[in-house]
């Protein structure tokens, strides 16, 4: 038993270890939703909390990108909740190795976040339970803090969000995790990014917004395709 | 700011059901390997969309403008193996050095 602890201790600070350079990148991505989320007349309490109870980059920024354009209340909740379909498939990947009851297998779940689920992956399908909660620790605590510092930021330093050249870093932080499931992934991977670009970009100027989002994974249909690789 | 509440709730309640969905259901049955290969794709459908969007996208329009610029430096960083906060930073770097000398 205390074996078992001793392990589980060293895997969790082995996580947070390999979060914390991750930490550092969601933290500038944090300041910049609280940023974003301040210029778009959010408040001060909503983005926090928001950043709180939800912390997921993608679907926050896709929701403060919808309704900063204008878009519906459907829209905005569709868009965050088909990027954060992702989940689901890690989900059950990650599944088999929480663990104790439907409960508890829940709450860890909460945990899995894209960069500490990729970190965790271990040979054979197995996945490092405590590395992966280890990993989301700090970047869960960077979002957040960041999240209120880009909120509080005065408006002459961080406010302006563009000047600073902020909103180029979410697009580059996605490439980085698009270019890493390219490099791992099937030749049909590759044939999905492409399909995925190009409805986005068909899209962009002719649907409203978030749809070209939503549309795009329609790309992931490719995977009812033999698989050749 | 109702409207931004009801969306914040919505969003926390699905996350936090799909992401155990998976872990709650895994000891019974199991999806086709097609299924599975469509959930598979998404998270690169999505990124995809996502940096076109982000890169591209500019008030329901397309813009080839400065934040381009930043991403593709970023590519072409990542493509040279750099790491993601390299990339990131060097990506906002150059999209404010850029606006400042070019806008």
């Amino acid at each position: 038993m205390r074996n078992e602890a001793g392990r589980g201790s060293e895997g969790y600070l082995a996580g947070m270890r390999a979060g914390l350079p991750f930490a550092l990148v969601v933290g500038v991505v944090a300041i910049s939703f609280g940023v974003l989320a301040r210029s778009l007349g959010w408040g001060v309490l909503a983005p926090i909390v928001f950043s709180v109870v939800t912390y997921s980059a993608a679907a926050q920024f896709a929701v403060a990108t919808v309704l900063g354009a204008g878009g519906g209340v459907f829209v905005a909740i569709a868009a965050a909740v088909l990027l954060n379909a992702r989940f689901l498939p890690m989900g059950m990947a990650v599944g088999p190795f929480l663990k104790g009851g439907p409960l508890r297998r829940a709450l860890e779940a909460q945990t899995i976040i894209t960069t500490s689920w990729a970190l965790a992956i271990r040979t054979g399908g197995r996945f490092d339970r405590a590395f992966m909660i280890g990993a989301t620790v700090p970047q869960y605590l960077a979002w957040t803090v960041g999240t209120t510092v880009g909120v509080l930021a005065p408006a002459g330093g961080l406010g302006d969000f563009e000047r600073l050249g902020l909103d180029a870093i979410f697009p580059a932080f996605f490439l980085a995790l698009l270019i890493g499931e390219l490099r791992s992934g099937q030749k049909r991977t590759i044939a999905a990014t492409a399909l995925a670009a190009v409805l986005a970009t068909a899209l962009v100027p002719i649907a409203p917004p978030g749809i070209p989002v939503l549309a795009a994974c329609g790309a992931a249909l490719l995977g009812l395709r033999e698989s050749s690789s | 700011m109702s409207t931004l509440w009801v969306v914040i709730v919505a969003v926390t309640l699905a996350s936090a059901a799909i992401k155990a969905a998976g872990p709650v259901l895994s000891g019974g049955r199991e999806f086709s390997p097609r299924v599975n290969a469509v959930i598979a794709l998404l998270t690169p459908a999505l990124l995809t969309a996502l940096v076109v969007t982000g890169t591209f996208g500019e008030g329901g329009r397309l813009a080839l403008d400065e934040r381009a610029l930043g991403v593709g430096v970023a590519a072409v960083a990542l493509a040279l193996r750099a790491p993601v906060l390299v990339a990131v930073v060097l990506a906002a770097v150059v999209t404010a050095l850029a606006r400042l000398f070019l806008g």
